[in-house]
């Protein structure tokens, strides 16, 4: 059938009838978390369950000389006691690398740490009892001593020739280099009419999951079976993970994610203390479980950021972008973390940057250095808030100097709307962006020109209000580009099977997966849709190795995109064959027939030939009576990858309207506006409620948020009480409106929105501050922007 | 007097989501572990253990506690409210909906204790402004929502029973 044919019949994504797509349907899931009957890994109910706690170390950096075990043994619940060198013999090392990463180096890194401990919060011995709290108990009897080594901290001088070499066999501390230069650079900066340049500092910090990282892991010896319930992303590469370091085959591990107490990327790495969780009950044949405490989480977790970039922008006299140099300092903890690595946020930031605006000159240097803190990784907006701060930075400082509205020059400089398909200049693929749809959008929705009116009434009252503005493009749909080709065992494409029951429900297994922000629910609404059965009547299943297609789970903004066109084809691929069926059984041309609302039908007139519940009463109780020769197949299995382009790019701009007292440096966020475009919007309350969501963890970088070490590299604040986080009290509220550029790559044509949130909030946020301290000549480019900050900028202290 | 041992188990008993219960609670055990593991009510999260986030707030005695900050001793002779409570009497069903339509949840770990603190927060103001809930709830993280749809769905419970209120 023609495209054409199609659309008249009302088969294509957006066409068909009684179509749940683009309506606000609030998640079917929702209703048993809203009761309290979620069930988080810590509510997985197991017999003969043991506890396990981990000794962490208590230095950046030191050997193990000796541990002694014997009276922790002897502890009440206490069922044994494992140092690094006892599991070593279960569970083998990994090293975090990649082959697309050139030249990118890391340590062998244990499950438990075996001589050698190399950041605070590092695990090295475990204790498993029969509760948590004996294991706890029994910690305090380990006497272990340690040799203190240096520890490198600062990674302004980790690359110091002075400085030890964390990794002795590496020779120095520089894990990645990626230099990238396009264009005529010096030439551009040498002609500009005005160059702008600042350093920016990017504050460590950490995703805070209200649910702890959880794993509980059984080992069914007689079934030759490794059951794992995992607080987890991806439970498709945690399979194929503990296969290869617990040298089992793929058969012989299930990993389970059901609820999962939010994620951000923190819960998508391989944690050395939840890979011996697992290797303790394959050794002790029970289950035990870990739940990291809160305390634990802050040392344990992958941090994220902490980078520096120095950078500069080169104008001409009107106004527009002639070149930008970026010089990119990361420190990534003292192992790149496995298997996705810890190279890509700096790779991100050099791709990123500047990457809504066309100038051709562009210069990147990202140099990624060990220390001994805990590990960096990626962490929701990989890299995006980054680049998104540097180059609104300096284009806010360009308009400053060449007497600009924010508007006016991004609006000169933007990639125009309808220059697309194009390539940015760092070499990122754009199938079709909407930069000044997006800022029209955007002005129009904030009421611009009143908000800078009232702006310079109360700044003469001594009221100190600023406005930002911030465009960014944000990376979704990624391919087998992002991890794949690098030899990582990462799925990029993943599947959906569905099922018709007899009473004319669907059952939809999904690899993509479920972590609050409405996937299971847009998988629904696709399915329904498809197959043509009201949304009531689809039950969709995710997070089981053992009961979905393969696939990659949750990263990069995939869900919807990717998921949701494996859905929609699998939907089609059902109502094909059910009508098939219905066609032999009515004797009529199966492409005059459809589905709707749960009964086939005539597709020229909606009239109802026959409902589901019928159907299924004969193909499974009365196939004697079918035609002779017909096997209907009411299963349809369908894969989707996106093949014609790396990544889904999107964009979008959000805005920032702020006071700052200069008395106090307390910043008050008034309002926050984002314009978004990820394409086909399929459920518009939960991407909104992602968009806020992520705003405000974006606010949560630019104003609070940030892991301190000490001089020692001893943590300083890893408590929910002194490592801040946005509260209900302090946060705006968030208005957000979407352009649609469907993306061509696949029938649905959406594309991701989970980071588009965090990717552009701290840049609106520390403009909008800017704009405000403009008038008293002051301005601040270090994050998170706390009232210290602000002072030290207003020079105050 | 001297301290008692951690591990020293004492009887209580108290009112728990309008039962009677009786138990022996280890003299170190809070009311969260207590009702999570000896209850079952597992929708009673723990979140921080230090009483910051709020994920674990449940009523006792009608006022919203948080149940990591409390030992389960203490509970003896009081009456307990959880979510699973709460949700069976009907009490809060206005407000669940209210959560589901504005889809005021992600991930849901949060969701009981937001819950509890919304239920001690409209049993005190009948037209709480953006403001004041956004003030009631600031003891509670949400990671997910950026809690702008958690105020709407509280307000809007607010607007509703105060219409229901007036048209009786």
């Amino acid at each position: 059938m023609s495209r054409d044919t199609m659309e008249a019949a009302g088969l294509t994504f957006l066409e068909r009838p009684n179509s749940y797509i683009g309506r606000s349907v609030p998640r079917p899931n929702a209703r048993r978390l809203l009761e309290g009957r979620g069930t988080y890994v810590d509510d997985v109910p197991a017999a003969r369950l043991a506890h396990v706690a981990f000794l962490r170390s208590p230095h950046a950096h030191a050997r193990i000389l000796s541990i002694d075990t014997t009276a922790a043994k002897a502890m009440p619940g206490v069922v044994a006691v494992v140092t690094g060198a006892e599991l070593a013999t279960l569970c083998t090392p990994w090293v975090g690398v990649l082959g697309h990463f050139k030249g990118l180096r890391s340590a062998p890194q244990h499950a438990l740490a075996v001589d050698r401990v190399a950041w605070v919060g590092e695990p090295f011995c475990a204790v498993v009892a029969r509760s948590r709290a004996e294991a706890e108990d029994a910690l305090g009897a380990i006497a272990v001593a340690f040799e203190p080594l240096p520890a490198v901290v600062d990674m302004e001088t980790a690359l110091d020739p002075a400085t030890p070499a964390i990794h002795a066999e590496l020779g120095d501390n520089l894990a990645f280099e990626r230099l990238l230069d396009v264009g005529e650079v010096d030439a551009a900066f040498r002609d500009a009419a005005v160059v702008v340049e600042e350093t920016f500092h990017f504050g460590r910090h950490t995703g805070v999951c209200l649910e702890p990282r959880a794993i509980l892991a059984d080992w069914a010896a007689a079934d030759g079976l490794l059951t794992v319930h995992h607080s987890f992303q991806a439970p498709h590469m945690m399979q194929d993970i503990l296969c290869k370091h617990l040298s089992l085959p793929e058969h012989a591990v299930r990993v389970i994610c059901k609820d999962v107490g939010g994620s951000f990327g923190i819960k998508v790495h391989i944690y050395p203390d939840e890979m011996a969780t697992c290797a303790l009950a394959l050794m002790l044949k029970r289950p035990v479980k870990f739940v990291a405490d809160r305390l634990e989480s802050f040392q344990s977790d992958i941090h994220a950021r902490d980078h520096r970039v120095s950078a500069r922008m080169a104008f001409s006299d009107s106004g527009d972008i002639l070149a930008l140099e970026i010089d990119d300092l990361t420190g990534i903890g003292p192992y790149s973390v496995y298997p996705r690595t810890s190279a890509v946020e700096a790779n991100q930031v050099v791709n990123l940057t500047g990457g809504p605006y066309r100038h051709q000159a562009y210069r990147a240097r990202a140099r990624v250095v060990l220390q001994n803190k805990a590990p960096t990784c990626q962490y929701r907006a990989v890299g995006h808030p980054i680049a998104t701060m540097v180059a609104e930075g300096l284009v806010d400082l360009g308009a400053a100097r060449l007497g600009l509205d924010p508007f006016a020059i991004r609006e000169r400089n933007v990639i125009p709307d309808d220059a697309y398909p194009c390539a940015g200049v760092s070499g990122i693929k754009l199938e079709q962006l909407s930069h000044q749809a997006a800022l029209a959008k955007l002005k129009a929705m904030m009421d611009y020109d009143a908000l800078r009116a009232e702006q310079a009434a109360l700044r003469a009252r001594g009221i100190h209000r600023g406005i930002g503005l911030a465009a960014f493009i944000e990376i979704t749909n990624p391919s087998a580009a992002f991890y794949g080709v690098g030899g990582a065992r990462i799925s990029s494409q993943d599947g959906c099977t569905i099922r018709l029951d007899p009473q004319g429900g669907v059952v939809a297994s999904v690899s993509v997966t479920e972590q609050g922000q409405g996937t299971e629910g847009i998988i629904a609404q696709v399915v329904a849709t498809a197959v043509g059965v009201p949304i009531e009547r689809v039950r969709v299943i995710s997070g089981d190795t053992q009961a979905t297609p393969y696939g990659g789970g949750t990263w990069a903004s995939r869900g919807a995109g990717i998921g949701g066109e494996a859905a929609w084809q699998a939907g089609k691929a059902l109502r094909a064959n059910v009508v098939a069926v219905a066609g032999a059984i009515l004797q009529l041309d199966p492409g005059r027939l459809d589905i709707r609302n749960g009964a086939v039908v005539d597709a020229a007139t909606g009239t109802e030939r026959m409902p589901l519940s019928e159907l299924g009463r004969i193909v499974y109780f009365r196939p004697d009576t079918l035609p002779p020769g017909l096997q209907p197949e009411f299963v349809a299995t369908r894969h989707y990858v996106p093949k014609d382009y790396p990544f889904a790019f999107t964009n979008g701009v959000q805005a920032s309207y702020v006071e700052v007292d200069v008395e106090t440096g307390f910043v008050r966020l008034l309002k926050h506006w984002c314009v978004e475009d990820c394409g086909t919007v399929l459920n518009p309350l939960l991407v909104d409620e992602q968009i806020r969501g992520g705003i405000v963890q974006g606010i949560g970088g630019a104003l609070f948020e940030h892991c301190l070490y000490d001089a020692e590299g001893q943590l300083l604040n890893g408590s929910m009480a002194s490592y801040l986080v946005p509260m209900a009290g302090e946060m705006p509220d968030i208005d957000v409106v979407h352009v649609v550029s469907a993306t061509a790559t696949s029938e649905i044509g959406a594309k991701g929105a989970g980071e588009a949130g965090t990717a552009g909030a701290p840049a609106a946020v520390v403009n909008a501050i800017n704009d405000a301290l403009r008038p008293l000549d002051a301005r601040v480019a270090r994050q998170p922007v706390t009232p210290d900050v602000v002072l030290e900028a207003l020079g105050v202290i | 007097m001297a301290p008692e041992a951690p591990q020293r188990e004492r009887a209580i008993a108290f009112t728990l989501n309008g039962e009677s219960v009786r138990c022996r609670a280890p003299a170190r055990t809070h009311l969260g572990d207590l009702l999570r593991h000896e209850f079952g009510l597992t929708g009673v999260h723990l979140g921080c253990e230090h009483g910051v986030c709020g994920a674990c707030t449940v009523l006792v005695d009608g006022r919203a506690m948080r149940a990591c900050l409390m030992l389960a001793v203490q509970a003896d002779g009081a009456t307990v409210e959880t979510v699973e409570g709460l949700t069976e009497s009907g009490r809060i069903r206005d407000l669940q909906d209210a959560f589901h339509a504005r889809n005021a949840l992600q991930c849901g770990y949060c969701t009981p204790g937001m819950l509890v603190t919304a239920v001690e927060l409209l049993s005190e103001a009948v037209a709480p402004s953006r403001e004041e809930i956004r003030d009631a709830i600031s003891g509670n993280y949400c990671r997910c929502t950026g809690y702008h749809a958690i105020v709407d769905a509280i307000s809007t419970t607010a607007e509703a029973r105060r219409s229901k209120e007036a048209a009786e």
